[in-house]
């Protein structure tokens, strides 16, 4: 047990390492290794948005779709905090920005902290009404709550501070790869930490059987409602960092459209596992990309074949994803976690099938 | 240990206990059985937090627990072993055991290897899901899970529920067994005569109101008890 243990960790740290070192490659030709830099970033931001979804949807049974608000929030927030101040008056060119805000300026970590905590400030105040209701209708409530912050970061009342329906720009951008990925990792190791402890035990009491689980003595609103604000707290963070990401923001960036991504990563990946999130943020982020040949147009043997043009990748995507789907019906990772173990153990089945295949 | 006086419970409009009063002495088995609708889960629920009650009161070891939160009742040491099991299915034996402790905060292992001592075959299942498990060992698990929280009072909804003859004589076999360790036992059961033949103390409810009361053996020997619950013919 111990040997496999140890071996485990130098597993694990391999992997770390072989990670690091990628990234380090991409980081050191940043500039031809653009497009894929990009792809990692955004791959990352999202898997912590995946992750903080899986908690409240996998671990604990609640079914929310106001991941969009909560990552406005945050970006928001972020964004308003890290513009530099020289730029400002450009930035809010059109109505000028708000007397007490003009000066106010955080470094990006504070500022990001602060974001995720307005997110989740803004979920344990809904958070009170709204977690009486149970799975559809608490989807329904939270998708409206997301809407109505949408509309509210951009209405003219809020034009001094969010810049309205103009969006905010000149966001300074990440110094280089490894900052958003180790904050990404940060916090999903947070959340895992948070999932793997007692409260963790607590949420999955709840979602199995709220009855039972309140007959061990679970406050089930007090344990709903702290998954739901650490849950918006780090999607709020997630928001911020795709908010530097971008470098632009407006309020279209957090349309209903986002919280179906998210919810899609979640799926595929698996509802109930982390990994699986993760694992689902690469594939779904990467594939929308890797797709992208299905949009040139393609001649074989001289024969154009007329398919191939742009938005047959969509087409393509949207059937794999179906496929995916059907044969993995509770997502690739299922409620399991990834383990070294249960990787080795799958090539050994394969291994197993292929020699009795051979007999046969 | 545990005193109701006059307690009734609505549910809208109706009322499933109209007033009833007993008591729960320390260190013993009592019973309560009735035929289904008496009001015994109410009883029991409304005991544990999980259900207010319109008027009366309810006292455990001196203090009101009226009306108080269900954790706040847990964490007094009573306990509740919910009808129909509750096991949570996907999760694993040990983590289920677990559960049963979450309001405490010391060093479980006594604990754990006290209740595989007393259920071994839980023990050769502590990393199947809960849900896999048979019928008889969820029951024991929802046992095992409710002892976690070392409580003074353990009630119990319908333990024989769906359970084999044989399976059941076990299950209260490990009732008395813990009620020899100390733990008090408050149990509600249809099946008259098991729960007749263990318990100290007895009550019979019908329609909401306490009907009869006495010892095991007192209601055992109940022309009108045998009638109705024992399935003797007159």
């Amino acid at each position: 047990m111990n040997k496999k243990r140890t071996r485990d960790i130098i597993l694990s740290a391999l992997l770390a390492a072989a990670v690091g070192g990628i990234l380090a490659w991409l980081q050191a030709d940043s500039s031809s290794h653009s497009y894929a830099i990009s792809i990692i970033e955004r791959s990352a931001i999202y898997a912590v948005v995946a992750v903080a979804m899986n908690m409240l949807t996998g671990f604990t049974g609640l079914f929310s779709l106001g991941q969009a608000g909560f990552m406005a929030l945050g970006a928001y927030t972020t964004a308003i905090l890290t513009i530099p101040v020289e730029v400002r008056q450009n930035v809010y060119y059109v109505n000028g920005i708000a007397p007490w805000l003009e000066n106010l300026h955080l470094p990006m970590i504070p500022a990001l902290i602060l974001g995720g905590l307005v997110a989740a400030a803004f979920a344990a105040l809904i958070g009170i009404p709204v977690l009486r209701l149970k799975s559809d209708y608490l989807a329904i409530a939270t998708l409206g709550f997301a809407e109505i912050i949408r509309a509210f970061l951009a209405s003219p009342a809020m034009d001094t501070i969010t810049n309205g329906s103009f969006g905010l720009n000149n966001i300074p951008a990440f110094k280089n790869i490894f900052e958003p990925v180790i904050l990404s990792a940060v916090c999903i190791l947070l959340m895992v930490l948070m999932i793997n402890s007692s409260y963790g035990r607590a949420f999955k009491a709840i979602r199995e059987d709220d009855i039972a689980a309140e007959s061990m003595g679970i406050n089930l609103f007090r344990h709903k409602q702290l998954a739901f604000v650490v849950s918006s707290f780090f999607t709020g963070i997630a928001g911020g960092l795709l908010g530097i990401y971008m470098r632009s923001i407006d309020t279209k960036t957090f349309q209903v459209t986002l919280t179906y991504n998210i919810l899609l990563i979640v799926v595929l990946g698996g509802i109930g596992s982390v990994t699986g999130s993760i694992i689902g943020s690469f594939l779904i982020n990467g594939g929308q990309e890797w797709l992208r040949f299905f949009d040139e147009p393609l001649a074989i043997g001289g024969v154009e074949i007329p398919l191939f043009r742009t938005g047959f990748r969509m087409v393509i995507y949207s059937v794999l994803l179906m496929v995916v789907v059907l044969f993995w019906r509770r997502g690739i990772m299922g409620n399991k976690e990834f383990t070294w173990e249960g990787l080795f153990g799958l090539f050994k089945r394969k291994r197993k099938k292929e020699t009795t295949g051979g007999e046969a | 240990m545990l005193k109701i006086n006059d307690l009734k419970v609505n549910y809208g409009g109706i009322e499933a206990v109209k007033g009833i009063s007993f008591e729960v002495p320390e260190k013993s088995i009592v019973t309560l059985i009735g035929a289904n609708g008496a009001g015994k889960s109410t009883t029991l629920r409304t005991i544990s937090g999980l259900k207010k009650p319109s008027s009366g009161s309810i006292r455990f070891l001196g203090d009101d627990i009226t009306g108080a939160d269900t954790h706040s009742i847990i964490s007094r040491g009573i306990t509740l072993v919910p009808e129909g099991r509750h096991v949570f299915p996907d999760m694993t034996v040990l983590e289920n055991i677990k559960i049963g402790a979450y309001l405490r905060k010391d060093n479980l292992d006594d604990d754990i290897n006290w209740v595989y001592d007393l259920f071994p075959r839980l023990k050769e299942r502590s990393w199947q899901m809960a849900g896999t498990l048979s019928g008889g060992e969820q029951q024991m698990l929802a046992v095992a899970r409710a002892l976690m929280s070392r409580p003074k009072l353990m009630m119990m909804d319908e333990p024989s529920l769906g359970l084999a003859p044989i399976i059941v004589q076990g299950i209260f076999d490990i009732i008395k067994e813990i009620n020899k360790q100390g733990v008090t036992i408050l149990l509600i059961e249809q099946n008259a005569n098991m729960a007749l033949h263990c318990a100290d103390l007895a009550y019979v409810m019908e329609t909401g109101q306490i009907t009869k009361q006495g010892s095991g053996n007192e209601l055992l020997a109940d022309e009108s008890i045998k009638a109705a619950y024992l399935g003797k013919k007159k």
